[in-house]
């Protein structure tokens, strides 16, 4: 019953953390953190959807920009049409279009390698947000379609903010799929990922079908993907195309790959970089009296100066470079010379 | 009749925009197998650079040449600061790498060159030709961006083709290690390498900025564009990335003038998918897929 154990623990475990986290929001956060720290939530459940795919078996992803918002407008729409339906459903339904949608990416991702995938996902996350530009008669077109912004139950109190209601379904929701990710790579599916990741043929070999396991960590992950653009739509309160720019999907990515890719933990800490880091270097830089052309855009330097200098100097995450100066320069992490959280995307077979 | 015509040459035009950024992918990836995001980032700047030297009374061919040099460092100067410690990394580490670059590329050149949109000059008008009465569906300017690209290709292959030169660096990306037996100074053919194909996105860049205008991330689309025509065409052969790119200009062209412009990138993907479900490994590539 050690799977059992496992799944105790971690239920504890995330249960005690719920807790801590709605307390947290509830009687220490101001409105603004609580704003940043739902944003936080959102980000952290599809970085860790984009973890499970990239990190843990191996599929580049430029475009899970997309795939939020898939989610998001699955929200929205459904919203225009049937405002009085509950919150719960409608994460229910974009969590299943946008695994659908994930479904088909996976398929003709199977059959992508390295770069081939690459551009592919970059395409499609170019080309995705035109489309209700499009078809401005479902989609609100370039306008979008506004959200209305969730109510809090009435038994919370009437001191209950909107703030705090969203950030609690966001949390929840953020524990929640962090708790089922956290036992699904843990076990065996987690298993047959990784040894796609790590070698293709040895899997093959030992009797995994390499095709299905790829199409099924897709789909996990744009599930996650289209949970947080679901919360997305209601946090923005507006979806429109424009918020799902490449950016989006290039800030998903690497916020794993500081993180450290491949951990869990990683997609939270590269989340909480990507919301905080230009809230306080904005702060830095106002005080500097700057030019706004310059202030603007210093959030922006840093985050690619960030980035540069962790590949260069931290090349599992800047969560695996802590972890490690933690556990000492003793600790051998992995049988080769190159760095263990980062796996090697599969070859590209010519020479 | 006429419409098929305009929308055709409006495809070639920028489809050869295009295919110097995918020549300049392939080169890359060819010499490093590492795909450079931040080409159309680099080619925006060396464009903020060439608007600078122009706005600061310079004849237009002088910022012509000083955007093209500035490409040159800057591609060299990113290899062989940036790029060398990665390139025995796993190549997700090249990519996070190089989106680095594109994202500091586009937070630098707003505090530099201030974050407006501007518009970019041109040499030669691009106005349609008139001849007698009837106007021609072809400016001069879209001759010079064909001529331009052809030109730098025809002297890209002869380097590559028929100089010692090009014959060190063709050997040092085939094989790093056999070349460096051979005395050949692999890491500096690289670092050349890294620098012609950022002057070929800088010519990109330069040709593109009139219709695109000229702001931070201007090139993002163009980049994707030149990206989807090299792997239609196989990422492994220059013919094949001018190819594709050339066929992702007219598809692109074709979509936006017979259905919509706001669809033209959809039926980028479209294109893109199809390609690669029936040939994974792009049309002009020949190695062979590794089976089980």
């Amino acid at each position: 019953m050690l799977r059992g154990s496992t799944l105790v623990r971690h239920g504890l475990v995330f249960l005690g953390l719920t807790v801590v986290l709605l307390l947290l929001t509830s009687f220490v956060f101001d409105a603004y953190t609580n704003y940043n720290v739902t944003e936080v939530a959102i980000l952290a459940i599809s970085a860790a959807g984009l973890t499970v795919l990239t990190g843990i078996n191996g599929q580049v992803s430029l475009g899970h920009g997309a795939l939020m918002m898939i989610g998001a407008y699955t929200t929205s729409v459904l919203l225009t049409w049937h405002p009085d339906l509950p919150l719960i459903l409608m994460l229910v339904a974009s969590i299943a279009t946008t695994g659908i949608a994930g479904a088909i990416v996976g398929i003709a991702g199977a059959r992508l390698r390295g770069p081939y995938l690459a551009g592919a996902t970059l395409a499609l996350a170019v080309a995705l947000p035109q489309v209700p530009s499009h078809f401005a008669s479902i989609f609100g077109g370039n306008q979008g379609l506004s959200v209305p912004t969730p109510t809090p139950p009435p038994f919370l109190g009437a001191n209950f903010t909107q703030e705090e209601w969203l950030a609690w379904i966001a949390l929840a929701a953020g524990v929640i799929t962090f708790f089922v990710l956290a036992n699904l790579v843990r076990g065996a599916t987690g298993r047959r990922f990784r040894m796609v990741r790590d070698n293709e043929v040895a899997a093959r070999l030992a009797g995994v079908d390499v095709a299905r396991t790829q199409i099924l960590a897709y789909v996990i992950s744009a599930a996650c993907a289209g949970l947080a653009g679901s919360l997305f739509a209601y946090w923005v309160t507006r979806t429109s195309p424009s918020g799902f720019t490449l950016n989006l999907s290039l800030s998903l990515l690497t916020a794993i790959v500081i993180g450290g890719l491949g951990s869990l933990v990683g997609a939270v800490v590269g989340s909480f970089i990507l919301v905080y880091l230009p809230v306080w270097t904005g702060g830095f830089a106002s005080s500097l009296n700057l030019s706004s052309n310059v202030a603007n855009n210093v959030p922006l330097a840093i985050y690619g100066i960030v980035l540069i200098v962790a590949i260069l100097v931290f090349p599992r995450g800047i969560a695996g470079g802590f972890a490690s100066i933690l556990r000492g320069a003793t600790r051998v992490l992995g049988p080769s010379r190159r760095s263990p959280a980062l796996p090697t995307a599969p070859e590209t077979p010519s020479q | 009749m006429r419409l098929f015509v305009i929308y055709t040459l409006d495809g070639i035009t920028n489809g050869m925009v295009y295919a110097a950024i995918a020549l300049a992918l392939v080169m890359i990836w060819r010499a490093t197998r590492i795909i450079n995001y931040a080409q159309g980032a680099m080619a925006m700047f060396t464009t903020y650079i060439a608007l600078t030297v122009i706005r600061h009374g310079a004849p237009y061919w002088m910022g012509f040449v000083v955007a093209l040099a500035a490409g040159m460092v800057i591609g060299a100067v990113t290899e062989r600061v940036l790029v060398r410690p990665v390139e025995s990394r796993p190549p997700l580490n090249a990519v996070i790498l190089s989106l680095g670059v594109l994202i500091l590329l586009e937070a630098i050149a707003p505090m530099l060159f201030g974050g407006q949109t501007q518009s970019f000059p041109v040499p030669v008008s691009n106005i349609d030709i008139v001849v007698g009465t009837t106007s021609l569906p072809v400016s001069p300017f879209a001759l010079f961006t064909v001529g331009a690209v052809l030109v730098a290709m025809l002297l890209l292959f002869l380097v590559f083709q028929r100089t010692t030169l090009g014959l060190r660096m063709r050997a040092a990306a085939f094989n790093p290690e056999i070349a460096r037996l051979l005395g050949i100074r692999v890491g500096r053919m690289l670092t050349l390498g890294w620098g012609l194909a950022a002057l070929l996105g800088a010519l990109a860049g330069m040709l593109a900025a009139p219709s695109v205008y000229l702001y931070p991330s201007n090139m993002d689309e163009v980049l994707v564009f030149g990206f989807t025509g090299a792997i239609i065409g196989g990422l492994e052969s220059p013919v094949g990335a001018v190819a594709g790119a050339v066929g992702v200009g007219l598809a692109l062209s074709y979509v936006s003038g017979y259905v919509g412009a706001d669809l033209a990138p959809l039926g980028g993907f479209v294109i893109l998918i199809v390609v690669l479900m029936l040939r994974p490994q792009g049309l002009f590539s020949f190695g062979r897929q590794r089976q089980v």
